[in-house]
């Protein structure tokens, strides 16, 4: 089985599968809408989040924000990668750059604050190598899925990333983002 | 105490529509800010030398879930707390630095009803600055129908974003 067949063998496998380290916090929720000025009374007015959406939730597009560690905890060891099915797949292809092309976010049952999130990693798709301005390299769509802690979807995030070899430097060193 | 009433139904809106434009002044402040609400703790986005040396950046940059959190705000700045995001697809070209004023801009791309009911707007929103696209964003996002419905209330089968 060559390297491309053991990677493509691993196409729908559900990988790096985790449960969240704490619950969906309120004071987070509190802390992104003051960074970018939300105002939405969803996250601010108890009775409009009891009336439109049955409880306090949090912002959609935090969901990945609860797979963020907070920068310290006791007794933790050694860094948390994200989208760890991304760096796997520079390493076996060996492509040192890599680019993120584009995201889309799909969000399915609201977040709620002391929901346990899990995640989950899936490749989706492989291409063929391929030659850009970049370089010569292969894209890949991976899938991101999160669930609550009664196992219903909350939301996918699809990443397509651009893994590649500089068109002028054969060898490639590493140090290309992310 | 009687429901809130939506800010925006679906019947008022139409192909074409423009949503307000948002400014704000971006400061080193706005930059850290949004990168510790998203727990991205990579130096490049709170170390001004880290950025220059490192990524050869002029300056720290606003991180990309914190870019997401912007379009979320300027989308229910419209549509009001009604309006419940189904999708956002986006992509960066370039950043966005301390200094930079960023103008969000949208228009509505699509009105749709699927065969739930559900009604939803597609929104094309830029993020700029000096009249540079930075970032895009297509977004998907329910407005109730009528008085009666709720995008929030609809179950698993009744959603499908």
């Amino acid at each position: 089985m060559t390297v491309i067949d053991e990677v493509r063998a691993l196409i729908g496998v559900a990988q790096y599968e985790e449960t969240g380290e704490f619950p969906v916090e309120r004071s987070y929720v509190w802390t992104m809408c003051a960074s970018v000025e939300n105002g939405n009374p969803l996250f601010w007015d108890d009775d409009a989040a009891r009336d439109i959406t049955g409880g306090p939730i949090a912002p959609p597009t935090m969901l990945s924000v609860w797979f963020r560690p907070h920068h310290w905890a006791p007794g933790r060891t050694g860094e948390h990668l994200p989208l760890k099915v991304h760096f796997d797949l520079k390493e076996r292809l060996e492509l040192p750059e890599a680019v993120m092309t584009d995201n889309t976010m799909v969000f399915h049952e609201p977040v709620r604050p002391g929901d346990v999130l899990s995640t989950r990693q899936v490749l989706r798709s492989v291409s063929d190598e391929k030659k850009t301005k970049l370089g010569t390299g292969r894209f890949w769509v991976i899938d991101v899925e999160y669930t609550n802690q009664q196992g219903r979807t909350v939301g996918v995030e699809s990443y397509t990333g651009f893994g590649y070899r500089r068109a002028t430097d054969p060898g490639g060193a590493d140090g290309g983002a992310p | 105490m009687s429901r809130p009433a939506p800010v925006l139904v679906f019947g008022d809106v139409a192909e074409g529509d423009l949503l307000p434009s948002l400014h704000h002044d971006v400061t080193a402040t706005t930059v850290v800010l949004g990168a510790l609400a998203t727990r991205d703790w990579r130096p490049m986005h709170h170390d001004k030398d880290f950025a220059q040396v490192r990524n050869g950046t002029r300056d720290i940059f606003l991180n990309t879930p914190n870019q997401a959190a912007w379009f979320e705000r300027y989308i229910t700045d419209w549509t009001g707390p009604h309006g419940r995001l189904g999708r956002v697809v986006f992509r960066m070209r370039d950043s966005v630095f301390p200094g930079d004023t960023m103008v969000l801009d949208g228009a509505v791309s699509e009105v749709t009803v699927d065969d739930t009911g559900c009604g939803w707007v597609g929104l094309d929103i830029t993020l700029s600055v000096d009249g540079d696209v930075k970032s895009t964003c297509s977004a998907r996002v329910a407005l109730p129908v009528d008085d009666d419905d709720n995008p929030w209330r609809r179950g698993a089968d009744r959603w499908k974003p």
